[in-house]
């Protein structure tokens, strides 16, 4: 089986870029750390990959909205590379500060075909602050990213997350099925008594994909919850484990989303 | 031609929201209807209709947002006053240099200077006056560094909106070197230089240069000798030189009979001690000398920590100054060896009560406010939230402890830690060393007059003209750029020869202690580029403009080095070389502006021997009555502002960023504040780091030897809770104290320092690091005006860093199953003295704090012991929880324990070991060494038999209920309570923030 490779985007304050490429590899596939401005100078070429991460971070501070000034540079200078990686069977992802890219590039959802159209934004949270804490997401939907994953905790991190659009388009995205993870109760909310919803998020929407399911957005940082110790709850899992006699786990439940990016190429 | 482009939502603005709930709890509740939040950009430059609607469709999201070019979206639209607020000129705008980089990369140009500058504006409806609404702007903006600007709806109509406004930097001055006649001039001459400045040409003084008589004469010697006068240049740097910030005079001068001063006799000697005895267990890399101290992490790494404090920034200005303290800390790692990458951030915030709403006023007659308690606390939290979060470094850990004398000045912590590979390619990356013909290189922002007092500037602004100061604004941006190029790119490819970080002083300071390691600098600093034209030749070398390294470049790697950093946005510049000459040489515009030799530079200030004298004080011992219940004062303690969750910043703080989190800053169910957090720094490793700190700035007023141990053994004791390993913890150091001219003063702060060997001593625990503040006084009139002068307690924070071989035997404070025993380690002693509760009693009984005398003693031996015995039940995994004993003491470590698993306790008193007479002193006195932890039942036989030889006792059970229940020794029930309701008190007092 032949890896897949995965180019990591970097530079101008994306900073989970590290820990993206490290989430890819434990998932088995190659992962390189580019530079945006490699890419612009063709120095590096996306279309030597099959999965493009947008990793989280604060690209240009989130100066004139989250993820804007990142999308102009992209758009500004990517714009055909970017098209042409989405027109083969490659897959995208980005996450948190990476979702908030894609959606001022218009990579999603691109309702019709429309790629390049913004129909959707990442707004301040409800609480007009940036919030750190574990969610519970439902993942739903037919994206390879997604498949098999059910309810699961991840960690969020970010002051402009709240899913936001006009009811048409909302309307489109459900009923085309491109909602990929919502909030729901589970586990962590009932473990720290937290609300499903962290952000005000349209639906308790979370993630979305495009219509092709390979172009996927997730505010949530999957790669945050790759080991049993990231868990805010590790601790007592442990516990409980040890009095049951059973074997402590060694991965978090964010792996799941980078093995089935891997898996989509075997 | 002046454009402005304004953005606004098109659907409920969340921020606006926000916002109003803030002006209702500030006073204007059913006043406020509505509030419009508008974006702004003013752009300086010449550009026509098409190329305006392209720059708005780059700032507009159209799914929710709307612009306007040149008009208002907002004449039509009824609402009551319009307020603006804008940054002064030369204040750091980030929007605006981000909006300026996006014009260039969308039109593809050139802007030479700044041309963006962002202003928000809020449309206000409502029941408001003009002065409600000046005053609404007030609080929403800082003098300093914003203006503000009114039009009522009228006004508003009639000007077709707000006016345009450029405050954009227009200096007068022409770029001049002055000669200062020293050479003749008389000891109170000297005096007036050392004490407010260089003359200007107009009988102005350029601000303090802080040099005493015997500076100046030492100076006024050296310069006789070389048969001239100073220039500006020279007299600046020497000053920035040998300023208390960079040469802290005050811990290295003789004081008293030790001749070496305290911090060689007491804090080097200490470490250089433990390093001696550890022989080949000594994990101390680099202590000292560099920007940070660095220890062994594994074979391959190493982490380096260094702790700063920014208070005075952060009274003026406590989001700027925050900011700038948090960005400012993380290039100490960045300057470490040839660059550290930053790890984890931590932070420790003293303030004054945020209720206290009496005015502070700098000036005489009610002039010059200063901010409100509330107002720094907010502002410093954010200002740390904007830094830490932007920079994609997680800040992981901290405290906030309340004082009322903490309300002139804050005191505000900042660290971080960074990671670094011991060697790359056969190289020590730990070490650096610039070579003389090295190119003297500056990268990252350029040089305003930022950081320089008495800066002048004017605007063309119509309305914002009167002359303002420069205030540092920490751009996280900028830095994370060249952060990025340095450490993760040019580091490995072997690109420089040294670097270190431009802070205090500027470029004076960073070039002059690099040239110590050649011995020799040349500086060209008409090559240095700035923010705007206009800056004298020596407020560029002492600027202290945030976001730049400087570097030792060898030429050869130069044209790489340069292209890379082109690559990456980052502007570098060489701007001299370093030499092998003895000596500091400026040159500028073909002058030598400045020519010093660097033994003077470095070593020819004169030590000013200190005297000390120490009074201990008697305080009223407290006699409180007895009560038969205690439940509403551990209610009432829970609530307290020393004791309670702040969730809210550590829920604010990205925590987890980098992928590394292990113990987390809140634990357990019920999401309680954790004294230790842990990380992973490499990420396929199950190595560790343990960072904690500990503070105790009450038990000064007692004794400050003692404040210090308790310190130390906080600092220690919080993270062997978590399970760090006491062979492998280095401490760091930071001073803060008041009045330091003061013999007393100094007293006290020998005594503490003596502490600081002592006990690091009898641990084992080396300083790695430090860094001292030695004037945190505050001088003004209070809201009577009458003159008030307030100090800061005597304080020393003790930041702990430890690594732990594998983070799944760490373990979180929450109880975890019903049916655990509870145990408390240590003695508990009659120790209430500058506890909390002799303060929570006091403030009721008589308005002030009681104080009392028997402040907490550290027992070294007996606590190692313990230590020791805890790591290795932790280790054997038998240890289900375990929380440090800290402010508030035995209750309120058991309550935390219990609110982590929401589970109720049964506690009994009776077998507790140690000697208490009453009650309340055994559940609050504060004494040191002692941890609350419990254990599955199945353990007990071997976790006792761990713990033989220590002081220990069972002290009772974790319920299946909420039942809280406290008996004290006779068996009777003093607190019966329930988790519902601890909870409530616990989080009660900071749930509107």
């Amino acid at each position: 089986m032949v890896k897949p490779k995965i180019l990591v985007l970097s530079g101008y304050g994306i900073n989970c870029e590290e820990e993206t490429k490290f989430a890819f590899q434990v998932a088995g596939a190659d992962a390189d750390l580019v530079h945006i401005n490699d890419l612009i100078q063709g120095c590096r070429k996306l279309l030597d990959y099959q999965i493009l991460a947008l990793p989280g971070g604060f690209s240009y501070g989130d100066d004139t909205g989250a993820g804007n000034a990142l999308a102009n540079r992209i758009k500004n200078h990517l714009e055909s590379e970017i098209k042409a990686f989405i027109e083969d069977d490659n897959l995208v992802i980005g996450i948190c500060n990476g979702f908030q890219v894609m959606a001022n590039l218009g990579l999603l959802p691109a309702l019709n075909n429309n790629y390049g159209e913004r129909q959707v934004a990442l707004v301040h949270n409800d609480s007009a602050r940036y919030y750190n804490r574990w969610v519970d997401l439902e993942f739903k939907g037919s994206s390879p990213w997604v498949q098999n994953i059910g309810i699961i905790s991840l960690p969020i991190a970010h002051g402009e997350g709240k899913f936001y659009t006009d009811v048409e388009t909302l309307t489109q995205i459900k009923n085309k099925g491109l909602i990929a993870a919502q909030y729901v109760s589970g586990e962590i909310c009932r473990y720290q008594s937290l609300k499903p919803n962290p952000n005000g998020s349209l639906e308790d929407i979370a993630a979305i994909t495009d219509e092709s399911g390979r172009i996927f957005g997730i505010m949530p940082h999957p790669e945050r919850a790759i080991c049993f110790t990231h868990l805010p709850s590790w601790t007592l899992l442990k516990e409980k484990a040890k009095r049951e006699c059973k074997e402590l786990p060694n991965e978090g439940p964010g792996l799941k989303i980078f093995r089935n990016a891997v898996k989509y190429f075997e | 031609m002046v454009h402005r482009i304004e953005i606004s939502s098109k659907i409920s603005d969340t921020r606006a929201l926000v916002k109003k709930r803030k002006l209702e709890s500030m006073g204007f509740k059913d006043r406020v209807n509505d509030i419009n939040l508008v974006d702004v950009y003013t752009i300086d430059s010449e550009f026509n209709n098409g190329e305006l609607a392209k720059i708005a469709s780059m700032l507009v999201n159209p799914v929710f947002q709307k612009a306007a070019i040149n008009e208002s979206l907002f004449t039509e639209e009824r609402f009551d006053y319009a307020l603006e607020i804008g940054f002064l000129p030369g204040v750091t705008d980030n929007v605006g240099n981000t909006t300026k980089q996006g014009i260039e990369d969308l039109l593809k140009l050139n802007i030479p200077e700044q041309n963006v500058y962002s202003s928000q504006m809020f449309l206000l409806s409502g029941n408001l006056t003009r002065e409600d609404v000046i005053k609404i702007g007030e609080s929403l903006a800082n003098p300093l560094i914003q203006r503000i600007h009114v039009k009522s709806y009228d006004e508003f109509r009639e000007d077709n909106g707000m006016n345009l406004i450029i405050p954009k930097v227009r200096l007068y001055e022409n770029s001049n070197v002055t000669l200062v006649d020293i050479l003749n001039a008389t000891d109170n001459e000297l005096i007036i230089i050392g004490k407010k400045g260089i003359e200007n040409s107009d009988g102005t003084r350029r601000g303090p240069l802080a040099l005493d008589l015997s500076y100046m004469k030492t100076i006024q010697n050296y310069f006789a000798k070389q048969g001239r006068n100073p220039t500006d240049v020279e007299l600046e740097s020497i000053a920035q030189t040998w300023s208390e910030h960079c040469k802290h005079t005050i811990f290295a001068d003789p004081i008293d009979d030790i001749k070496d001063g305290l911090y060689h006799t007491f804090i080097k000697a200490a470490t250089n001690r433990i390093r001696r005895e550890k022989g080949k267990k000594d994990f101390c890399v680099s202590v000292f000398t560099d920007n940070a101290g660095a220890i062994i992490f594994d074979d391959d790494y190493l982490v380096v920590d260094k702790v700063e404090t920014h208070n005075s920034p952060c009274a003026l200005d406590p989001f700027g100054g925050s900011i700038t303290g948090i960005v400012g800390v993380n290039r100490d790692p960045l300057g470490f060896g040839l660059g550290a990458k930053p790890l984890t951030n931590r932070y420790g915030f003293c303030f004054a009560d945020p209720n206290d709403e009496k005015p502070l006023y700098k000036g005489e007659n009610f002039t010059q406010k200063m901010l409100s308690p509330r107002r720094i606390m907010e502002g410093v939290i954010e200002g740390v939230n904007a830094g830490g979060n932007c920079s994609g470094i997680p800040t992981t850990q901290g405290f906030i402890y309340f004082d009322e004398r903490f309300k002139g000045k804050p005191l505000v912590f900042v660290g971080t830690v960074g990671l670094i590979p011991k060697e790359h390619n056969g190289i020590k990356l730990y070490e650096k060393s610039a070579h003389p013909g090295d190119h003297i290189v500056m990268i990252g922002g350029r040089v305003g007059k930022d950081g320089i007092h008495g800066a002048t500037f004017s605007s063309e602004a119509i309305d914002s003209g009167s002359p303002a100061t420069a205030v540092q604004i920490g751009d996280p941006i900028t830095q994370k750029i060249f952060s990025d190029s340095i450490v993760k790119e040019a580091r490995d490819l072997e690109l420089y020869n040294s670097i270190t970080d431009n802070g205090a002083g500027g470029l004076s300071c960073s070039i002059g202690e690099m040239a110590k390691e050649c011995n020799g600098c040349y500086v060209e600093l008409d090559k240095v580029p700035l923010k705007y034209t206009g800056l004298d030749p020596w407020e560029v070398f002492i600027s202290e403009s945030q976001e730049r390294m400087t570097l030792a470049v060898p030429k050869e790697k130069w044209p790489e080095f340069y292209e890379l950093m082109s690559r990456r946005g980052v502007e570098a510049t060489i701007i001299g070389k370093f030499t092998d000459s003895g000596k500091c040489v400026v040159n500028y515009k073909n002058n030598t502006v400045m020519d010093i030799g660097m033994e003077f530079l470095h070593n020819g200030l004169p030590p000013r021997p200190m005297k000390t004298s120490f009074n201990p004080k008697r305080h009223y011992e407290p006699d409180i009555p007895l009560l038969e219940d205690l439940t509403e004062t551990l209610h009432s303690m829970l609530r307290r502002l020393n004791i309670a969750s702040f969730e809210f910043i550590s829920q604010q703080y990205d925590h987890e960023v980098q992928g590394g989190s292990v113990i987390k800053p809140l634990q357990g169910r019920g999401r309680i504040n954790e004294d230790a957090t842990v990380t992973r720094p490499v990420l396929n490793s199950k190595k560790g780091v343990v960072t904690s700190q500990g503070i105790n700035p009450s038990y000064s007023d007692i004794d400050t030897y003692n404040m210090a141990a308790c310190a130390i053994d906080t600092a220690i004791r919080n993270t062997i809770a978590v399970g760090a390993n006491l062979d492998h913890l280095a401490l760091l150091d930071n001073f803060c104290w008041c009045s330091s001219d003061e013999p007393e003063r100094l007293g006290q702060l020998k005594r503490a320092a003596q502490a600081c060997y002592d006990y690091s001593v009898a641990y084992g625990t080396p300083y790695i690091s430090g860094k001292d503040s030695m004037f945190n006084d505050f001088k003004g009139y209070d809201e009577n005006g009458n003159p008030v002068k307030i100090s800061v307690p005597p304080t020393l924070l003790v930041s702990s860093i430890s690594v732990v071989d594998d983070v799944t035997k760490c373990v979180s404070l929450d109880a975890k199953f019903a049916g655990d025993l509870v145990y408390v380690l240590g003695d508990t002693n009659e120790e209430l003295g500058a506890s909390e509760y002799f303060a929570m009693i006091g403030e009721r009984e008589t308005g002030l704090k009681y104080i009392g005398n028997n402040v907490p003693r550290v027992d070294a031996d007996k606590n190692k012991k313990l230590y020791r015995a805890l790591s290795k039940a932790i280790d054997q995994e038998i240890v289900a929880s375990a929380q440090s004993v800290n402010r508030g003491g035995l209750m309120v470590a058991l309550a935390k324990t219990a609110l982590g698993g929401k589970l109720g306790m049964n506690i009994s008193l009776e077998k507790i070991s140690g000697n208490t007479l009453r009650d309340d002193s055994a559940l609050y006195s504060e004494s040191q060494g002692r941890f609350v932890i419990t254990i599955n039942p199945s353990y007990k036989e071997r976790f006792e038999k761990i713990m033989s030889r220590n002081s220990f006792a069972q002290v009772g059970s974790v319920l299946e209920d909420e039942k809280f229940i406290v008996k004290n020794k006779l068996g009777r029930n003093i607190i019966d309570t329930n988790i519902g309701i601890m909870m409530n008190s616990y989080k009660s007092t900071f749930a509107g923030y």
